[in-house]
């Protein structure tokens, strides 16, 4: 049995669904599927069934002997060995009158069923010949933890029955299935009859927890208005080189890395200083940790600086140096200038970490850089942080000293300003120093990441324009190597052993936020993005964000075999969604105050489904109405006539003239 | 003038809160008004002028090697850091400064010599603008249940309350006098708001002289005419604002709380909102917060929990919405009180007014509920905000809440008001400033006795005339919201970095969307007039555009220019000779703001001196962004 046959489960229902799908009904699916291009209920059921058939097997059994993580699925295939079928995890595919809650909204009752990837309710609000519109399209990847409670109401006889034990446990045992989503919200499905409720709780769990790449959605979701390969391709290294190397021709473009040896973890190419050769790096490679040898991460055209990442150098117990390392990050500056290494631990934990083979660039040997040690807050703690601010945020019963001692106790804004001021110092060194600067921490994909990354939004503007913007997760995040895969696996409510994971993508995107809050004109994009960016990378209809770097990417065929979010988002009815309607490009660094009483915590994603925003959107539709109405071009109700005449500006001029 | 010994000090440092920055240099002026200080070693002059009235505190400190150091805190949360060359000159200005700023005699206040050369007419039109009769009327009063009384038109039944009061109409002459002698001070229960949709009323009034068993026929006459009044509802609520506890405390020295027993069909309720010592108290934990040098956020967090100062305002907004439901939801008069019923229960039903009512949220609505339930039942400004010398343990921060509880309904209802955050910042300074008389004294009586009305200006019209800069672009007009149901959950009260770090540049937004707002809102007004203009004039054929149109373009391109000023702050934890800052891009566009002074040295015509060189940082254009780009 084919992936994906499962949906055939629900046959008949499912047809009168996906008509419910297409007139886009219920007020759940408003509220979800905006924001969610992943949840878009736009492809009618039957298009998708049919396209594990065009799609043959081979790719996912083939890769399945090479990538370990495309490999077998965490339940269900002890029972089948290596044929993993989604139809084996789903216990109960169907229940009627399931009564979905979500804070907010109206409860509302309706058809639950499961499919593969996606938990689907719809109501009947004409009665069963009706056709049913979906109030919930949920992605089950979407699910960060299941909790169940069985109420078995033994006491409660039901008007009509003599009270044989059968009948009252069939009438009175019901059960609540309470889903934490990734994103954070929260639904509640009170489902009748308790074997029912626990069957649905264990499929969800099982199908929320299939930790195969190729199992995973993006592989099956083909909508309509895109091709696969499109969106791939939209920032390839080779032009970010091109614009380097029309300013300077220090860096070249190398190849090192094209079958993954040098470094498992970087993109087959990467840019290097010019004067050094292929050998050289490959021996440097071998001092860093992961092979993380010193890339360029960012050429600052204002004067020409540049900033580099790598992971941790190998120094160790013993102090080994490595002659290739040197060289490489001497070529970097000139005679008598400095540059400085952004260390992103302790110093003592730099220290420690030469116990287990790791360590710092020593002076002795790198006499012209001077380190700098900035700790920033990565794995467990930052996920725990992260965990504890989502409860805090849950709480609503709180009062307003245990809040603060909460938002305070759990340290999440001490981590916003912890990145903030760090990618600050690092702009600082280039901007106003004009020094070169290496930033790394440990393996040089978790907080090395955030402050290259956020460096960049602050100095460069061209980092700030929704296309930027997305070159630069592209560069930076993806194919720089963080590993989405680990860290994003679950998100702040899971109750399973925490593994790999860590919000640093988060913290990111939060330390945005900081800056377009501060800086409401700078960035071409608006919230929205944002939170469709943190939604994306945890749970996902698109491949942008699976597997942890691109070699695991062109193993599992990610590019070939899914479709590119941002794909997605370029489609210009998308794109509007995501533009700040305040935007005017601004030429100059944007420097952030970091004082505490400018970082806000961000209401819009921590309070997303807890508040009520209405208020807020309606601003800003004022704000857009009147950026608008302020426009010429844009211009309504003035008259057809006179807003014709004037669109061209041009023809203004010649007038004045 | 006579406390003035030095009016001018030269060599005077003006430290930044941000340590590693270099201080200015400059002389320090006194003026019979004003301290002004005018920075020498800045490229452009440079003018920091504090009002006298401002002044909260003038502290001596320990010398430094730059000098004798003399630290100013302000009413409206400005600090400055001078340093003094000369012992005896910093001692002077301090002993000066210390008696300017709190005058001992009312006559010196600044609204008695502020002379803004308006004719006499347009003084008295002024004073006129704001009529509470009118507001009244509005609600439909006097009508079959109330009516407007002049029982207390010698300031027989209550000299903290206005001539003019309205109380129910089944109340009589006894009852109104009964009633009053069983109230502390007199303050009898008199109508605040009345809900037309229901009926439904908020009175207010101030304790019982119930003391442990004390009854009084006229007064349950009174909260029986009150309920009576509002035929909708069996019941009405009595809702006491203090903490049951300082009521009890109250029931030992004869005053207290409603016994449930003696009044039909009442609902006692106590909301626990602190009294004027722990706000006093409050605030300034709140504000050694806002000035400690570089917090860590924890440090923040943990002092602002501290403070209590979000608990107090979320206590009064809480109070006030209790009060909106009751009226709106349950259709059930309230009575209000605290112990004398004119902190606490100002704050509870100005902000029920607020809630239930858009017109209160108009410029014009808001100048009413202010003279309404703050400046004529008796809130008393000079005391709350120490105008004069006296008892600083009546100073307290009871407004400041109040706007700070607007503030925090902004944040939640962008839409919903006609004004903006400066409108708010402005009444709180001219609360402080004493340059207009509306907030002069204690109550109305007083208020005559000092003849405010013939000698001094009010403040409103001076406001109205600034309307564009302090409306709100987003305003979706009066009939957009009716009722405003806030949510008071904790994490929906912030910090109010704009009213306490207020002086602070560095902290606020380095772009304003306000500002941006603005200037859409009035070249929109420009277009659409231009373009109605354009539509009159052109033929019913499409023709050539007349050359007026080119206007238009002119329009468009000067909205591009967003105002923006920035500077990186100092990142580093500890100051970095490698990565010091450049000179302050700040300071230098805060001379922008600042030259409108020089042009007007007496400050006479300028409505707030201080505040005009604030809002200069916003409007000015990028002069700011000079620093950053210096590295090009």
């Amino acid at each position: 049995m084919k992936v994906g046959d499962a949906e055939d489960n629900s046959n008949g229902q499912e047809l009168s669904l996906s008509r419910g799908v297409q007139r886009s009904g219920g007020h759940y699916c408003a509220l979800f599927a905006p924001r969610d291009p992943c949840l878009h209920p736009e492809v009618p059921t039957c298009t998708r069934r049919s396209v594990p058939a065009t799609q043959p097997e081979q790719p996912r059994g083939s890769c399945r002997q090479q990538v370990p993580v495309a490999g077998k699925l965490h339940r269900g295939s002890a029972a089948t060995g290596t044929t993993m079928e989604f139809s084996e995890l789903i216990k109960t595919a169907t229940v009627e009158s399931v009564l979905l809650s979500c804070a907010g909204l109206p409860a509302v009752k309706g058809t639950l069923c499961i499919t593969s990837h996606h938990l689907l309710l719809s109501s009947c609000p004409g009665g069963d010949a009706q056709p049913g519109t979906v109030e919930l399209w949920l992605l089950i990847r979407n699910v960060d933890a299941v909790e169940k409670r069985v109420q078995n109401l033994g006491w409660y006889q039901p008007p009509g029955t003599n009270g044989s034990p059968l009948d009252t446990r069939l009438a009175g045992s019901s059960g609540t299935i309470t889903l934490r989503c990734k994103d954070l919200k929260v639904l509640q499905l009170e489902i009748p009859g308790m074997e029912e409720c626990l069957n649905i709780a264990s499929s969800i769990e099982a199908l929320s927890s299939v930790d195969s790449v190729m199992m995973m959605y993006p592989f099956f979701y083909r909508p309509q208005s895109l091709r696969l390969e499109e969106g791939w391709h939209l920032f390839p290294l080779e032009r970010h080189f091109q614009q380097i190397a029309s300013q300077t021709s220090q860096w070249r473009l190398s190849h090192v890395n094209q079958d993954f040896t040098t470094c498992p973890t970087y993109p087959p190419s990467v840019i290097v200083p010019a004067a050094v050769d292929d050998d050289t790096l490959r021996k440097a490679a071998r001092f860093r940790h992961g092979g993380r040898f010193p890339i360029l991460s960012y050429y600052h055209p204002k004067n020409g600086t540049v900033m580099l990442r790598s992971s941790q150098p190998l120094t160790g117990p013993n102090r080994k140096r490595c002659r290739e390392d040197e060289m490489l990050l001497g070529t970097v500056l000139d005679k008598g200038e400095r540059g400085f290494i952004i260390d992103t631990r302790s110093a003592q934990a730099a220290k420690q970490a030469r116990m287990t083979g790791g360590g710092t660039e020593p002076k002795s040997s790198y006499p012209q850089w001077r380190r700098l040690h900035r700790p920033l807050e990565r794995g467990r703690p930052l996920q725990e942080s992260f965990m504890k601010l989502v409860e805090a945020c849950n709480d609503t019963s709180a009062t307003m000293d245990r809040w603060l001692s909460r938002l305070e106790s759990c340290r999440w804004l001490s981590h916003v300003k912890a990145a903030l001021s760090t990618a600050c110092l690092a702009a600082q060194c280039m901007d106003r120093e004009e020094a070169t600067v290496l930033v790394h921490g440990a393996e040089g994909t978790d907080t090395t990441l955030l402050v290259t990354a956020l460096a960049q939004v602050i100095l460069d503007p061209s980092c700030r324009t929704l296309r930027g913007f997305l070159g630069l997760l592209e560069r930076e995040w993806i194919e720089a190597g963080h590993p989405f895969h680990l860290r994003c696996a679950r998100s702040a409510s899971s109750h399973a052993r925490p593994k790999q994971e860590a919000p640093l993508f988060l913290l990111f995107l939060d330390c945005v936020w900081q800056l377009s809050r501060q800086f409401p004109f700078s960035l071409e994009f608006s919230e929205r993005l944002l939170l469709t960016l943190f939604d994306n990378a945890y749970a996902s209809a698109y491949g942008t964000f699976l597997c942890n770097n691109e070699k695991e990417r062109c193993l599992c065929k990610v590019k070939e075999n899914t479709h590119s979010l941002w794909a997605w988002l370029n489609q210009p009815e998308e794109r509007t969604k995501y533009l700040n309607p305040l935007y005017s490009h601004n030429p100059l660094v944007i420097w952030p105050s970091v004082e505490p009483q400018s970082i806000q915590l961000w209401q819009g994603l921590f309070f997303r489904w807890i508040r009520s925003s209405q208020h807020l959107d309606e601003a800003w539709a004022e704000i857009q109405r009147l950026v608008e109405s302020k426009d010429p071009h844009a211009k309504e109700g003035v008259g057809k006539r006179l807003s014709r005449s004037l669109s061209d500006p041009a023809a203004q001029t010649e007038n004045e003239r | 003038m006579e406390h003035i010994t030095t009016p001018k000090v030269e060599n005077v440092k003006l430290l930044d809160r941000y340590t590693n920055r270099k201080a200015a240099n400059g002389t320090l002026y006194l003026t019979a008004t004003h301290l002004i200080y005018v920075d020498a070693s800045a490229e452009v002059r440079k003018e920091t002028w504090i009002l006298h009235h401002h002044i909260s505190t003038v502290e001596k400190l320990p010398l430094t090697t730059a000098g004798y150091p003399l630290l100013i805190h302000c009413k409206n949360f400005r600090v400055a850091h001078f340093v003094i060359g000369q012992e005896r000159d910093c001692h002077e200005v301090y002993a000066s400064l210390l008696k300017l700023s709190q005058p001992a005699k009312p006559e010196e206040l600044y609204a008695f010599s502020y002379n803004p050369k308006m004719s006499k007419e347009n003084r008295e039109i002024g004073w006129k603008l704001i009529d509470l009769k009118v507001d009244y009327q509005r609600m439909g009063i006097p009508n079959d249940y109330w009516e407007i009384t002049d029982a207390n038109k010698d300031y027989e039944v209550c000299n903290t309350y206005p001539p003019e009061i309205v109380v129910p109409r089944a109340a009589n002459k006894a009852v109104v006098i009964g009633s009053s002698r069983f109230r502390s001070r007199g303050r009898i229960p008199v109508l605040s708001y009345l809900y037309k949709d229901n009926n439904a009323a908020i009175c207010r009034c101030s304790q019982p002289l119930a003391g442990f068993s004390a009854r009084c026929l006229e007064d349950e006459q009174m909260l029986q005419a009150i309920r009576e009044a509002n035929p909708g509802s069996p019941f009405m609520y009595v809702v006491d604002t203090r903490p049951k506890l300082n009521a009890m405390a109250n029931r030992a020295a004869g005053k207290g709380y409603e016994n449930e027993d003696n009044y039909d069909n009442i609902r006692f309720k106590f909301i626990g909102i602190e009294n004027i010592h722990v706000m006093r108290n409050s605030l300034q934990k709140l504000l050694e917060v806002c000035e400690t040098k570089s917090p860590s956020m924890s440090d923040f967090l943990t002092g602002l929990e501290n403070s209590g100062w979000l608990r107090h305002i979320k206590a009064v907004m809480d109070a006030g919405v209790f009060l909106a439901k009751a009226v709106k939801d349950e259709k059930a008069s309230v009575l209000v009180h605290c112990s004398d019923g004119w902190d606490r229960t100002a704050q509870v039903c100005s902000l029920a007014s607020l809630l239930l009512d858009p017109f209160y949220r108009t410029f014009k609505g808001f100048m009413v509920l202010i003279e309404k339930e703050w400046i004529a039942m008796g809130h008393k400004f000079a005391h709350r905000c120490g105008h004069l010398y006296g008892d600083p343990k009546e100073v307290s921060p009871v407004f400041t809440q109040f706007v700070e509880c607007v503030w925090q309904l902004m944040q939640q209802f962008p839409c919903a008001f006609e004004f903006n955050e400066r409108f708010l910042l402005d009444i709180h300074d001219h609360v402080y400033s004493c340059q207009f008389g509306n907030f002069l004294g204690t109550c109305h009586k007083e208020r005559e006795d000092l003849r405010i009305f013939e000698k001094t200006h009010s403040l409103w019209p001076f406001l109205l005339q600034k309307k564009q800069e302090l409306r709100n672009p987003l305003y979706r007009g009066f009939t957009a919201y009716k009722e405003l149901q806030p949510n008071t959950l904790p994490f929906s009260f912030q910090f109010w970095c704009g009213m306490y770090n207020r002086f602070d540049k560095g902290m606020h937004p380095k772009q304003s969307v306000l500002d941006h707002l603005l200037s859409c809102m009035s070249q929109r007004v420009k277009l659409e007039d231009n373009a109605s203009e354009l539509e009159n004039k052109l033929p019913f054929l499409d023709g050539p555009l007349p050359a007026g149109t080119c206007s238009l373009s002119k329009v468009g391109s000067a909205a591009s220019k967003t105002p923006m000023l920035n500077t990186p702050q100092d990142y580093e934890e500890e100051p970095h000779p490698v990565l010091s800052n450049g000179a302050s891009a700040e300071d230098s566009v805060m001379s922008d703001g600042d030259q409108k002074h020089r042009e007007n040295p007496s400050g006479s015509e300028k409505l707030h001196p201080l505040h005009t060189a604030a809002d200069g940082l916003d409007s000015e254009p990028r002069t700011g962004s000079g620093c950053t780009t210096a590295g090009l």
